[in-house]
């Protein structure tokens, strides 16, 4: 029987090494069929999540658990049937520059499904048609804007219809309108396609705009807060306060914690 | 202690590494079967390997059987012996040049481009895309790779072979005046297939593995940066040539270790 619940984040801890942690006692829940921003600074976790959750890493402990079934890195069979029910978009596109852009559409299609090409071909300009460029098809990856690089590895994350889709800083170095076409695009398939959609970034006004729940997260994983995107914007909390306005000092320093300043002046001796 | 502590940890460091690099073998070896199941994938990164080192294997080996028919010539002659120069200049470069200076050149050419190619892959996060798409990025980039590396060096050595043996000719016959009949027919009677042309193209099918392999490790494991993918892209020439010249020594002694 299905639950409401996706992906469950079950006290999971993580460090690449063993003197650096970057994830402490995460413990989240996704809801199935729902767009959930994970907002925060650079370095607190987010993309890290993201790749527990693909199965990318092993967890040092706790468990990530996607639809009733605990994902482990170290079972490659059941890795591979786990990713092919979800779509990742890369920060930066991640297309083969070896490609065109119908074929790097094309590429998860023909590489895990045996369908004939006449069908392939129907298929990838639906996709592309869905992110408006049908009629780029035939472009290199060397000709096309960093906004519809985005565009089109958003094309080829969903080519195979995936159940749960994951969007890597999806806002980051694009101009307004790129930003507005892929913050629409985000919340349309997610509507039309029915499937989960888990937004990783830290551009608060999009993600705001379309998602149905936000979690803040700050350093080591520490859920700041969450909610919808209502009650964080209406918010009291200093922190959650600081992080939606942009704030550049609050309870998040600016400045990186140092000695005094009148030791590093030498001023101190001079009293 | 310190020395002996010290020691101990680059021991260990040395087996990590050639134990890190074995595994990473076995995986190779493990989806080669798949690589074989799409040939077609093979052929491509033939082209890429092998057609496109064309130009510097042919020039290459041209220069090679110049210079060393005049040379030989040069030692021949003094000891009476010029006819033998077709033979001289055919068993350098069929047992030890043609795969040797190939190999090198391979690694220079071919290996620091699949280095590149797959450190910028990594970069680009194009490999960890394809992993979640459940696709391995060792069967579908890392195997058509090696076995094409792995194909064309034995074709590009025996290209490099053929293209100095002619050269060869050409200083033999057209600029020292040696008779053309004695510079073919000395090759044809002393120069055994099997013991030096088969053992010729073994050779180079085994610098093809160990240069194709380490330009793919340094590749796959490169650090995801500007400065790794450099450091890697050296590191593939240096390992390679360094391995391919201990290999020779090594493969020389086991194939020609009697007269």
């Amino acid at each position: 029987m299905k639950t409401d619940t996706l992906i469950e984040i079950d006290h999971v801890t993580f460090g690449y090494d063993a003197s650096r942690t970057i994830l402490q006692d995460v413990n989240l829940r996704f809801a199935r069929g729902k767009v959930t921003a994970i907002l925060g600074g650079s370095g607190c976790g987010k993309t890290t999540l993201m790749r527990l959750i693909g199965g990318v890493h092993e967890a040092s402990s706790g468990r990530v658990v996607f639809d009733g079934e605990v994902v482990d890195a170290r079972n490659q069979k059941q890795l591979y049937q786990l990713r092919r029910r979800l779509g990742m978009l890369f920060q930066f596109g991640a297309l083969f520059t070896d490609l065109s852009v119908y074929d790097n559409v094309a590429f998860p299609l023909r590489e895990m499904t045996d369908l004939p090409e006449a069908l392939i071909h129907d298929i990838v300009l639906m996709k592309l048609n869905a992110v408006g460029l049908r009629g780029a098809a035939s472009l290199k990856i060397s000709e096309v804007s960093g906004g519809m690089a985005r565009r089109i590895a958003l094309a080829r994350a969903i080519a195979l219809d995936p159940e749960l889709i994951m969007y890597d800083e999806p806002f980051a170095g694009l101009d307004l309108i790129s930003m507005g076409v892929a913050a629409k695009l985000i919340r349309t398939l997610n509507d039309i396609t029915g499937a989960t959609s888990l937004v990783v970034s830290h551009d608060v006004p999009e993600c705001m705009a379309i998602s149905d729940h936000v979690v803040l997260m700050a350093a080591q994983g520490r859920i700041v807060a969450q909610g919808t995107p209502a009650e964080l914007m209406a918010s009291t909390d200093p922190e959650v306060r600081q992080f939606v306005r942009g704030e550049p000092d609050g309870p998040v320093k600016f400045h990186y914690p140092a000695r005094p300043m009148a030791e590093d002046y030498g001023l101190g001796a001079a009293r | 202690m310190n020395f002996i502590q010290g020691l101990g940890a680059g021991t260990l460091s040395i087996l990590r590494a050639w134990g890190h690099a074995a595994i990473f073998f076995v995986g190779l070896m493990r989806v080669l079967p798949q690589a074989m199941r799409r040939f077609g994938l093979v052929i491509t990164q033939i082209h890429a390997i092998g057609n496109r080192s064309l130009v510097i294997i042919l020039a290459s080996g041209l220069a090679v059987g110049f210079v060393l028919a005049l040379q030989m010539y040069y030692a021949l002659v003094t000891y009476g012996a010029a006819e033998s120069l077709g033979l001289v200049v055919n068993l350098s470069l069929v047992r030890e040049l043609g795969p040797v200076v190939t190999a090198l050149l391979f690694a220079g050419r071919a290996g620091t481009s699949l280095t590149a190619e797959i450190g910028l892959m990594k970069a680009g996060e194009q490999l960890a895309a394809m992993e979640l798409m459940a696709i391995d990025p060792r069967a579908r980039v890392l195997a058509p790779r090696f076995l094409g590396g792995v194909i064309s060096m034995p074709l590009l050595a025996i290209l490099f072979s053929a293209i100095g043996i002619l050269g060869a000719w050409v200083v033999a016959v057209g600029l020292i005046g040696i008779d053309a009949g004695n510079f073919w027919s000395i090759q044809q009677n002393k120069v055994d297939f099997w013991r030096d042309v088969v053992n010729g193209v073994i050779k180079s099918a085994v610098f093809g593995v160990v240069c194709t392999f380490v330009a793919l490790y340094q590749g796959y494991e490169t650090q995801a940066t500007p400065e790794g993918v450099a450091y890697a892209t050296t590191r593939t020439v240096v390992v390679s040539s360094l391995a391919v010249l201990a290999m020779d020594f090594i493969l020389t002694a086991l194939m020609f270790s009697t007269p």
